[in-house]
């Protein structure tokens, strides 16, 4: 790859929750920010700048990651999947979302995005996981207003759905 | 905030990163996960004229076992450390530390060669290095030298890696047979820095222990044949040692009663879990 230089315009190409977009970056712009105001994504949030409060969580080529703590310009060529993607195309709510919206796992939805991006990829890790495996890959996302219970509530009753889900689909009597 | 700006270099390939950083030393700033770097960078605690990305350099993403060494590479993620299979058997002490390192969206990016440059002095993997007495290996354009851990890190945030160097890979001893090795820290929140770390590594009446969180890098004591009555008073006499300082998190004087408490309970767990 050859030198960004600061001050000037890159173009990146990426795939974003399954579309292959493209924009202009300069080295500094944040993942976070080219989602936002390049692309237009708004879903992804962005609180601390500094990878404390997870509400940026997206999942790098598979992997959950800070979208504030990673350049636009790292993004090249690579898959990013953000909030936006978890819905089917006609709107309806992933099992996760559909657990939280039940449960009332949120308040003021800041936190959400990043609550709802660490959690997809933990339940796909761990598709049984306990309460206090949940409590532990929660640490990484802060929230102000639930206390954290409902929301621990709402992964594990969608884990439960997702295993019964799956359990329908290999055994198919 | 937003960082200022810099020019950046995705490196592909070791001799790329090391002819850019030969070229443009201390202007330049090695970026590998970020998770520290970043989050400095867009605090405007740092700020760089280049910033050389060593991420996608794949020979340097590696771990592997050999002659009673595990070699990390600088592009190893701490995630991909707790992923290979021979974790627990060969280094049960990082097995046992590295869920405390950051959180699971941190650790997927966050390296193990960084968080050792970052030489915080309250992160998991330094102290891990030092008590296992693990080496560093940096290596510039002109060549390679290999520094233990405790004449790597130099204090606080600092190591003796000079501006042309990267870390190229961490080396921990594979663990040995009849020592045990145990980890604990006591932290606000699970993730966060430490406000104390102990790690132990007891072998018959052989004790190591280092402590993070304290001192301005971890500390490591070494004793043999303690009774139960002099352990007690040489990990009292080591808190006081290193002092401690009050801040927003602790005070000094809780430090040390955690050094007391924890140490005690780390190595009693280290002699416990032998193997």
């Amino acid at each position: 790859m050859p030198l960004l230089k600061r001050g000037t315009l890159h173009p990146i190409s990426l795939v974003v929750d399954g579309v292959e977009v493209t924009g202009h970056a300069e080295p500094r712009m944040l993942l976070v920010d080219f989602l936002r105001r390049v692309l237009g994504a708004t879903g992804t949030h962005v609180g601390c700048e500094h990878g404390i409060c997870g509400a940026c969580t997206i999942r790098l080529d598979g992997e959950p990651a800070r979208a504030c703590l990673l350049l636009a310009v790292q993004a090249d060529g690579r898959r990013v999947d953000t909030v936006e993607g978890l819905a089917s195309a006609d709107g309806a709510l992933s099992v996760l979302q559909d657990a939280f919206h039940r449960h009332f796992a949120l308040q003021c939805g800041f936190c959400t995005p990043g609550m709802l991006m660490t959690l997809q990829g933990f339940l796909e890790d761990n598709p049984d996981p306990t309460k206090d495996q949940v409590r532990a890959a929660l640490s990484g996302n802060i929230c102000r207003c639930t206390g954290y219970s409902e929301i621990v509530d709402a992964t594990l009753d969608a884990a439960a759905r997702l295993r019964n889900q799956d359990q329908a689909a290999t055994n198919p009597t | 905030m937003k960082p200022a700006e810099f020019d950046y270099l995705g490196a592909e390939s070791p001799d790329e990163a090391l002819d850019a950083l030969g070229r443009h030393g201390e202007d330049a700033r090695v970026l590998a996960g970020g998770q520290s770097l970043m989050a400095m960078l867009n605090m405007r605690l740092a700020s760089q004229q280049i910033l050389i990305d060593i991420g996608r350099i794949e020979p340097w993403r590696y771990v592997r076992a050999d002659g009673g060494v595990i070699e990390v590479g600088a592009g190893t993620t701490q995630a991909e450390l707790l992923a290979w299979p021979d974790l627990a058997a060969k280094a049960p002490l990082l097995a046992k530390a590295l869920p405390h390192v950051g959180h699971l969206q941190t650790r997927s990016r966050g390296t193990v060669c960084g968080s050792l440059c970052h030489a915080d002095p309250s992160s998991e993997l330094p102290l891990c290095l030092a008590v296992l007495g693990g080496e560093v290996v940096l290596k510039s354009a002109k060549g390679s030298r290999t520094l233990a851990a405790k004449d790597f890190q130099t204090g606080m945030l600092s190591t003796a890696r000079k501006p042309d160097e990267i870390a190229v890979a961490a080396r921990f001893p594979v663990a040995r047979a009849g020592t045990g090795y145990a980890f604990e820290e006591v932290t606000r929140r699970h993730g966060d820095f430490a406000i104390v770390a102990v790690a132990a590594a007891v072998s018959g009446p052989s004790v190591r222990v280092a402590v993070g969180g304290v001192a301005d890098r971890p500390m490591v004591r070494e004793w043999t044949g303690l009774t139960e009555a002099d352990m007690a008073d040489a990990l009292n006499g080591l808190a006081w040692e290193m002092g401690g300082f009050d801040d927003i998190h602790a005070t000094a004087r809780y430090r040390r009663e955690l050094v007391r408490r924890i140490g005690a309970r780390v190595i009693e767990e280290a002699r416990t879990c032998r193997s």
